[in-house]
């Protein structure tokens, strides 16, 4: 990490404490009950086509920060951090161990390949092999939640190791 | 007959436009070494408009069992509806071993079933019996009559009124719903519906209740719903996965999965109480319990000797005892009625498929469907099917085979995907 980088990085995080971590807020499902048709659950997680001036409170939205690149992908049938993703949870951790206050829920998927229930508990122990990466590097247990989509939530919807290979993943979500 | 058929087919078409998204089922495989039968259209006295022909029903669930081939109904030389107008000449000589004719009354505000089963070479009179129904419940009605006779003439219980829980999703950002149908794949119905995923329906043994798994707010968390109300609790929504719910044979306990340990391990819920108690405790992955018929014990998934297999520990908990050795991977379990045999997903050559082993015996695992990715098998309640997902032209699609090899089906939607499908208990 560069000096400028390193600036650059004292004055988002003053910027992350001035403004509260707002950007991790989830919206509130709306649940109703009743027979047959029952209850629905809606979420709006959508921020996409939200346009900013500044990158400044969330630099993992900037293109051109280091912090950018957010998923790291894994083998079939594997919890291991795969060496060259390595450097990417480092530099996140660094980021996080030098602000506190930003928490991130690590998003672990798999292909679709196998049982789903398996694959639930797959996509758990990637999350939690990632928390335990970043643990290990300094970042604090209340800045971090795991979550598992298993197969659910492909990234790409196609049949083959092309789309298999994008899915099988952990994404950061800050 | 005129005077009936024409409210019957207006009957019909408001039928099929009251029940969208409805399951097709095509039988897709063989009914090699089928018993003739024949199936009279039932009759309607004075007065009684059926809202649909219970002979037709009756027909289509026994040739959908594979067992059975009906007989066409253009083929028959004659349409007695009561034991007295039936010339066993007739259905002698056209090779018919059994025959079943029956006839619609009006009662009440309601309708009567009578009905006969004859056995065309001895004339014996092998089952003769009524049911009351109503409009709306007539075909429910007439599946419950192809039960009684499916038992009569192969000594195993008919499924044809037992109901079957799927999760249908429409993709890229459509809804997942979770939908119970009959068995043949009518009248489908909406339990609950999300923009999130929804997973792993479960039956209650008294078949009054679903559990499953919602990530409506936005992580998983398991429900238990009531399907007469539609009444529901949350019943797990621990830190981590809270997934593969299994209720367990007496309908107390809910098995479950649950990584709020730091790893997914299965725990038994008492559904009343709610006291939790931890069956595994391994630091790899355990999952997708399900209860012996006994509920003595659970097997599971656990990839704690390096790929997924599957073991078996007592309901109490204790030591786990690995079940397969056949291929490098087996999940899902699923308990046979009978507890003879395991119905699992199984990787062979790289393909995920069905797989039928039957315990104890050290005998082979047999491959029972042909796909890439077949996954999550329910076995009928009377132990003769067993129903699962594949992919069928790149959608997802359920697929049914007989245990026997001889009769296999597809069910599918005319859009979307459909998986998950889990069959529920014979509950009269």
């Amino acid at each position: 990490m560069n000096r400028a980088f390193a600036s650059f990085l004292v004055l988002v995080g003053f910027l992350v404490l001035v403004l509260g971590g707002c950007a991790s807020q989830a919206e509130k499902p709306e649940v109703a009950e009743g027979p047959a048709t029952g209850p629905t659950g809606s979420y709006g997680a959508d921020t996409a086509g939200v346009q900013r001036e500044s990158y400044a409170d969330r630099p993992w939205d900037d293109p051109s920060s280091p912090l950018y690149r957010k998923v790291i992908y894994f083998d079939y049938d594997s919890s291991e951090i795969r060496s060259e993703f390595v450097p990417v949870l480092q530099t996140h951790a660094g980021y996080l161990a030098s602000h506190p206050r930003t928490r991130v829920t690590l998003e672990g998927h798999t292909d679709e390949r196998g049982s789903r229930e398996y694959n639930l508990a797959l996509g758990d122990e990637r999350a939690q092999t990632v928390q335990r990466f970043f643990l290990a590097e300094g970042v604090r247990s209340d800045q971090l939640t795991t979550l598992s989509f298993g197969e659910e939530k492909p990234a790409a919807p196609e049949h083959g190791e092309g789309a298999w290979s994008q899915n099988r993943r952990v994404e950061l979500a800050y | 007959m005129q005077r009936v058929t024409v409210p019957l087919l207006m009957l019909l078409v408001a039928w099929v436009g009251q029940t969208q998204a409805q399951l097709t089922i095509e039988v897709t495989g063989g009914v090699e070494g089928a018993q003739p039968i024949a199936v009279v259209p039932f009759g309607a006295a004075e007065g009684a408009i059926p809202p649909l022909d219970v002979g037709s029903v009756i027909a289509a669930d026994l040739a959908r069992s594979g067992r059975f081939r009906p007989m066409p109904t253009r083929d028959m030389l004659a349409t007695p509806h009561t034991a007295a107008e039936v010339d066993l000449r007739d259905w002698r000589l056209l090779g018919m071993q059994h025959l079943a004719v029956g006839n619609v009354s009006p009662v009440g505000g309601g309708f009567n079933i009578d009905y006969v089963l004859l056995d065309v070479f001895s004339g014996d009179q092998l089952l003769g019996s009524s049911a009351k129904t109503t409009g709306p419940g007539m075909r429910y009605t007439a599946h419950r009559i192809a039960d009684v006779i499916y038992e009569k003439l192969t000594g195993q219980p008919g499924v044809f009124s037992t109901r079957i829980a799927y999760v249908t999703d429409q993709g890229s950002g459509g809804r997942v719903t979770l939908r119970v149908s009959d068995a043949d794949g009518y009248g489908a119905q909406t339990i609950v519906s999300s923009s999130e995923p929804i997973m792993s329906p479960a039956w209650s043994p008294d078949g009054q209740h679903l559990a499953y798994v919602s990530f409506e707010n936005r992580r998983a968390a398991i429900y238990v719903q009531d399907l007469g109300s539609g009444r529901r609790d949350l019943v797990a929504s621990h830190p981590g996965i809270n997934g593969s719910p299994a209720f367990s044979p007496d309908g107390r306990l809910l098995a479950m999965t649950l990584s709020k340990g730091g790893n997914p391990d299965i725990y038994v819920l008492d559904v009343a109480s709610r006291e939790l108690r931890q069956v595994t405790d391994h630091l790899g992955i355990d999952t997708e319990p399900a209860w012996s018929p006994d509920g003595a014990s659970i097997v599971f998934t656990s990839n704690r000797g390096g790929s997924p297999q599957v073991y078996k520990v007592s309901a109490a908990g204790g030591p786990a005892e690995r079940v397969t050795f056949e291929n490098d991977y087996n999940a899902a379990p699923a308990f046979s009625p009978d507890g003879r045999s395991l119905a699992l997903v199984t990787r062979v050559n790289g393909q995920f498929r069905i797989g039928l082993l039957k315990l104890g015996g050290g005998g082979s695992m047999r491959i029972m469907s042909s796909g890439t990715l077949d996954e999550s098998p329910s076995f009928a309640p009377n132990g003769s099917m067993i129903i699962y997902a594949t992919q069928h032209n790149g959608r997802g699609v359920l697929a049914a085979t007989s245990v026997d090899g001889r009769v296999s089906q597809r069910l599918s939607q005319d859009s979307g995907e459909v998986r998950e499908p889990a069959w529920s208990p014979l509950v009269h």
